[in-house]
């Protein structure tokens, strides 16, 4: 019954949303199906938090190295959750709004001044990485890296003002390998994924493919 | 090792330091590049030019921080341009550390352009559910949204009065750094309710939505800070766009003449490993 009563879940739950595609009068139970996933997918995320919480309270209770930055997580986290959802927004303190999530709010000024920088110091280090690893890699070693190269080199160039001022046709020889040889590419990459995804989808909800349940 | 060989394997650091004075550049002296549109991006700005004034549009920021840079001078142009032609707007993100970002942009420009909440645009902040998201709000926006972002009730909005099905809006918009995004959008909401669909994108992710722009599944498509930067100057909305392209053209022409140095020393170092 273990597998047995998740696999008859899966198969119904499958059939009724394919179904919803294409018959109106099945839409009511696709809702209330669709409804129950986000109540699970939210209890999932309450799940992942006190997840978290328990591996980095073991790692500090251990004397793990990591444990400096596990208390570090555990603060920071303990801190949000607090500001954000259990401080009532009226809390203020001397004028200063110190609970809520609005603007002006000391979640809203920990979020805009510590975690927006950061991740974009983060994001913006990629020039720097991606410039080393251009440097290194785009090496003309056989007649496919030299067509790479050369596309690459192409793109970057057409994609931004200079290339038009280089050369004028530049521009659009940029959008034609976006529009041709890259189209033709990515399409046939798409429809192979997706006939993948239905010959998947269709051996799950017929009851064929049973590996998700630690099957066969 | 000879000097070109050394030159070859050189070290990172300096190469870091090459990149640094190449985006700082334009920084120290002005540079002025005109900036030519594309099809892409005309047809981006004609279909929301086309809608018909104070239409409801339903945007979707689908980004974190990490993607502002990129995302965040098309997010405002786009607004601006709504907002210009009176377009009711309901925003909401589907990334969950993109809320504070978003709410963020929408409310300034929404002051800039003298716009009410609740009455001209909402924002509804985050849910978690993915895809299961885009289907349920597309029966039901109050349904999967009961409070904003701020936590007000979402039916007592006059806007959300008028609106509650994405089949009462006119145009799609949706801003995306990945997954969930445009891809998602596309197949789970354009594909079934034929809603007129609009993205903008990090570049890096543009050229996955190409063909859903040529099949028509996308009315117009903005790939990275290019994209916004033609953007920009279509809508006469000179932004943070225009002023990063020098730095991303001088950024661009860095790497370009790397990877031609590098090949350079590739092939001369091969050919005296050859000859000896």
């Amino acid at each position: 019954m273990r597998r047995e009563v998740p696999i008859i879940i899966t198969i119904f739950i499958g059939w009724v949303m394919v179904l919803d595609f294409f018959f109106p009068w099945i839409s009511g139970t696709a809702t209330h199906m669709r409804d129950w996933t986000l109540v699970l997918i939210a209890v999932s995320q309450m799940l992942g938090v006190a997840n978290v919480a328990r591996i980095n309270l073991d790692k500090v209770s251990r004397g793990h190295k990591d444990a400096p930055y596990a208390v570090m997580l555990l603060v920071a986290m303990l801190t949000m959750i607090v500001l954000g959802v259990l401080m009532p927004k009226s809390a203020t303190i001397g004028g200063f709004t110190w609970g809520g999530i609005e603007g002006g709010s000391l979640f809203d000024k920990i979020y805009n001044q510590m975690y927006v920088p950061m991740q974009g110091t983060m994001f913006s280090l990629l020039a720097f990485f991606i410039a080393s690893a251009a440097y290194r890699a785009f090496k003309i070693r056989s007649p496919e890296a030299t067509i790479l190269a050369v596309t690459a080199v192409i793109i970057m160039i057409g994609q931004v003002p200079i290339g038009s001022l280089l050369w004028d046709g530049m521009p659009g020889l940029s959008a034609w390998i976006m529009n041709v040889p890259n189209l033709a590419a990515k399409r046939a990459i798409l429809i192979g994924a997706a006939l993948g995804a239905v010959a998947t989808g269709m051996k799950v909800i017929l009851g064929l493919e049973r590996n998700y349940v630690g099957g066969e | 090792m000879n000097w070109m060989q050394r030159l070859e394997k050189l070290d990172r650091r300096i190469i870091f330091v090459i990149m640094f004075i190449a985006v700082s550049i334009p920084v120290l002296v002005r540079l002025d590049m005109p900036i030519p549109s594309s099809k892409e991006v005309d047809d981006y700005f004609d279909t929301i030019e086309k809608l018909p004034d104070g239409s409801p549009v339903f945007f979707p920021a689908d980004f974190d921080p990490g993607s502002v840079a990129e995302l965040e001078p098309m997010m405002r142009t786009s607004l601006r341009h709504l907002f210009r032609k009176n377009c009711k707007v309901i925003c909401f993100t589907l990334w969950d550390t993109g809320p504070g970002v978003v709410d963020g942009i929408i409310r300034d420009e929404a002051k800039r352009a003298n716009k009410e909440y609740g009455v001209d645009y909402v924002f509804l902040g985050f849910k978690a559910g993915r895809e299961v998201i885009m289907v349920q709000i597309a029966n039901s926006i109050s349904g999967v949204f009961p409070q904003d972002y701020v936590g007000a009730d979402t039916k007592s909005l006059p806007l959300m009065q008028q609106v509650d099905k994405l089949t009462d809006t006119k145009l799609i918009v949706n801003i995306s750094a990945g997954y969930p995004g445009t891809k998602e959008w596309v197949q789970q909401v354009r594909t079934r309710y034929a809603i007129p669909m609009l993205s903008g994108c990090t570049g890096v992710s543009a050229p996955e939505y190409y063909p859903y722009y040529q099949a028509g599944q996308l009315s117009g498509l903005l790939g990275g800070l290019g994209g916004a930067a033609k953007y920009e100057n279509k809508a006469n909305e000179k932004g943070e766009a225009t002023a990063g392209m020098p730095a991303q053209s001088m950024g661009h022409l860095a790497v370009i003449a790397l990877i031609l140095m590098g090949n350079v020393l590739y092939v001369v170092n091969k050919k005296k490993a050859g000859t000896r």
